[in-house]
């Protein structure tokens, strides 16, 4: 029980330190975090070797709310799924505390910035070791609450504040109706416990709810409100734009929460939830649907972004589509371990991204960069690893996890094999916009203003070594799911297979079914996909230098659709963002608060304010008049007395 | 033999004649003195009615009224003394400090 609790507390511990005693610590405010999350993930790697040896724990730390039938406390649940997400928050998480000592040296928020750290690591740790959907929510907003802080880092900045805001805001729309389904869940359980409800999901099985008279299906509702909430954390359509102006905030950040745990905790949700919403068969293609689009969607904006952390930010957005699509098409287990992966290798992008800004002196333009790879080696090198591996070619990590979705999503019936296509051109995208960063940035001639290039250096080793430990993850960690057909085990299927069992061979029995011919096929097209993907970057970007901007100018509508992101931000400022303003300004506030609530209580002050200056007068200061007052007075009263009663 | 209602028609009229006092005059001095007045007739009244009902509790009351008479009185004039001291007058129509 110690252990488990420690895992959470002792970054809480280590934000409590920070945050109190930061002025004092200064440049040293970053062992206590380090030291903390180090500790965090000793231990959760004794909890992964517990959960390998089958020991899963799931007990109630202590009694939180009790009332009438309304039962809450905050518990753990260790299981595959949490050991797995344990293993990953942990890992990145210390890495990225590492780095930003090299990173945020001498920042004058030095302090503040590794208490929030370590609050975020506190929060999402108790998200994925929560065992009931209070706890769940809970963390789900204080990481949300994190994110905001950090994103509005560096607060003076008013386009930091903004994106801060833009992404509590945005998030807060996903969470309504994720609120709305933890409550739909307690009405139809009664309780909030993960194992009690979906023990009990059997016996609720076509039901339905009705609102605003209509009928719909109790789980189909239920899985929607919870997935709204999932879309809004973990950037999908069409709830994502938060996520690229949430670059605006130091980058180790954007590794570890936009890009390695944060915004996966919606799949990790959806994933934990999946009896619920085996359930619902529209559900699950709601999801694939939202997941296929979303990825295509992203990845073509990608291709035309020149802000080197907004292209990674689209790609991240492309990849946590494919994660919706495997856990859509019943294929959790890829889409943890793609979860997984991608927060390897693309944790690693960005912090790659943050040691060449870092060596550019905040440059984040690629059209400023280029020729870096002799200056930068090692940031070079890593940031091959992670985009060879985020192209799908074997047998780095990315290709077995993108692989296993890609050929779930072929085999399965119905909407997931039509968003296989969306899937397969996003894949196609995803290697070429990668390797057009990487020559952008690391080759051609240097671009970079003379007076930046003058200092050019390679970062510092606290940034090197936490990039060269991602770079070997993002290599190997694709080899503990080798799938069957490749003469591979697949441990990691069958470590999950408790998790996930029943739903996988429901929704995705066709898997089994499907001849080992055409998934080695299908392997072969999606590695034939990415190597394409590359090919074409390098035609572009290499040997013809000068073909990008004639198609971007050949296809200017095109391109400038892509370029300005399809317009989303406009038409929500239009749609929702100025429609609010325009009432708030011209209704609410100079009408009903200017006009009714302050008039109201204007009125009732000038009429106490009208009927003092009658009855001041009162208060002749003479004294006669006061007697004459109380002797009055006694004459009425006494006159009662004598001739009423 | 003199009734009771005699004392209390004496102990009436000087009751009056004291409010009538407290409400006309100007002078503070007087005023005291009317107020003085009232305290007395409540003593005839109080004197009689214990004579009348054989009681020692009325005579009582009677030495805490004029205890606390004649610690009034000298709080009341000091309290004149230093009113005069400020002022230059004892006439109440002068005094309204505590106006609105």
């Amino acid at each position: 029980m110690l252990k488990y609790a420690l895992i959470p507390f002792l970054p809480l511990a280590a934000f409590v330190f920070n945050g109190l005693l930061g002025r004092w610590l200064k440049q040293r405010a970053h062992w206590p975090p380090i030291i903390a999350v180090l500790a965090s993930f000793a231990l959760a790697v004794s909890a992964l070797f517990d959960v390998m040896g089958g020991h899963t724990f799931a007990a109630p730390l202590y009694s939180w709310i009790t009332s009438g039938t309304f039962d809450i406390h905050v518990g753990f649940k260790v299981d595959q799924l949490t050991a797995v997400m344990l293993i990953v928050v942990t890992t990145v998480s210390s890495l990225v505390h590492i780095y930003s000592i090299g990173y945020m040296h001498g920042d004058k928020g030095y302090a503040r910035f590794f208490a929030y750290l370590a609050l975020f690591t506190f929060s999402m740790l108790m998200l994925v070791m929560a065992d009931n959907f209070l706890q769940l929510y809970v963390f789900w907003e204080a990481v949300g609450l994190c994110s905001y802080f950090l994103i509005g880092f560096w607060y003076e900045k008013k386009s930091a504040s903004d994106a801060a805001k833009k992404a509590f805001v945005v998030n807060r729309v996903g969470d309504f109706g994720f609120g709305l389904g933890v409550m739909l869940i307690f009405i139809t359980f009664g309780t909030l416990n993960y194992d009690t409800v979906f023990a009990q999901v059997g016996m609720h099985a076509g039901e339905t709810v009705s609102i605003l008279g209509h009928t719909y299906g109790l789980f189909t509702v239920m899985a929607l409100l919870l997935f709204t909430g999932a879309v809004g954390k973990s950037a999908q359509m069409p709830l994502h734009v938060w996520l690229p102006d949430a670059m605006e905030g130091p980058t180790p950040v954007s590794a570890l929460i936009h890009a390695a745990t944060m915004v996966t905790a919606g799949i990790f949700m959806v994933a934990r939830c999946n009896p619920i919403f085996n359930q619902s068969a529209t559900a699950l293609e709601v999801v694939t649907w939202t997941g296929g689009i979303t990825a295509l969607f992203a990845a073509t904006i990608a291709l035309t972004q020149y802000d080197i952390k907004r292209v990674v930010a689209y790609s991240t957005i492309s990849q946590l589509g494919y994660m919706f699509v495997a856990c859509g098409v019943g294929a959790y287990t890829a889409g943890i371990f793609h979860l997984m992966t991608h927060a390897f290798f693309k944790g690693l992008l960005f912090l790659g991204c943050g040691s060449v800004i870092h060596a550019l002196s905040g440059e984040q333009d690629m059209r400023n960069m280029g020729g870096l790879r002799k200056k930068i080696p090692w940031t070079f090198w890593t940031f091959m690893m992670a985009s060879i591996s985020i192209s799908g070619i074997p047998p780095f990590a990315g290709f077995f996890s993108k692989d296993e979705i890609l050929w779930k999503a072929f085999s399965s019936h119905g909407a997931g094999h039509t968003v296989y296509y969306l899937l397969a051109i996003a894949a196609f995208l995803t290697a070429f916009y990668s390797f057009r960063l990487i020559f952008m940035t690391f080759y051609g001639e240097n671009r970079t203003d003379p007076h930046a290039a003058h200092h050019i250096h390679e970062s510092p080793k606290v940034i090197t070594v936490p990039l060269f430990i991602l770079a070997v993850l993002s290599v190997i960690a694709g080899f503990v799911g080798v799938p069957e057909v490749l003469g591979g085990s697949n441990g990691f299927h069958g470590f999950m297979s408790s998790v996930f069992g029943g739903g996988h061979e429901a929704v995705a029995e066709a898997t089994e079914g499907a001849s080992h011919g055409l998934e080695l096929g299908m392997m072969g097209v999606s590695v034939l996909i990415g190597l394409g993907g590359i090919g074409l970057a390098v035609y572009m970007y290499i040997l013809r230098p000068e073909l990008p901007g004639k198609v971007a100018r050949a296809s200017y509508a095109v391109h400038d659709l892509l370029y300005r992101k399809y317009y989303v931000d406009e038409i929500y400022d239009a749609l929702f963002v100025n429609s609010i303003k325009q009432s708030s300004t011209h209704f609410f506030w100079k009408f009903v608060d200017v006009g009714i609530i302050d008039g109201f209580v204007n009125a009732v002050a000038s009429m106490v304010d009208a009927a003092s200056r009658v009855l001041r007068r009162l208060q002749s200061g003479y004294y006669h008049h006061y007697a004459f007052g109380m002797v009055f007075g006694v004459f009425v009263i006494v006159g009662i007395f004598l001739f009423v009663k | 033999m003199v009734p009771l209602s005699w004392y209390m028609a004496l102990s009436a009229a000087v009751f009056c004649i004291g409010v009538v006092g407290v409400l006309t005059r100007r002078n503070i001095i007087i005023i005291f003195l009317s107020i003085e007045l009232i305290l007395n007739s409540v003593n005839i009244s109080l004197v009689a009615f214990s004579h009348f009902m054989n009681s020692m509790r009325g005579q009582v009351f009677v030495f805490f009224i004029m205890a606390v008479a004649a610690a009034e009185a000298a709080i009341g004039l000091a309290i004149i003394i230093a009113m005069y001291r400020n002022k230059e007058t004892l006439s109440t129509t002068e005094i309204n400090l505590m106006k609105w």
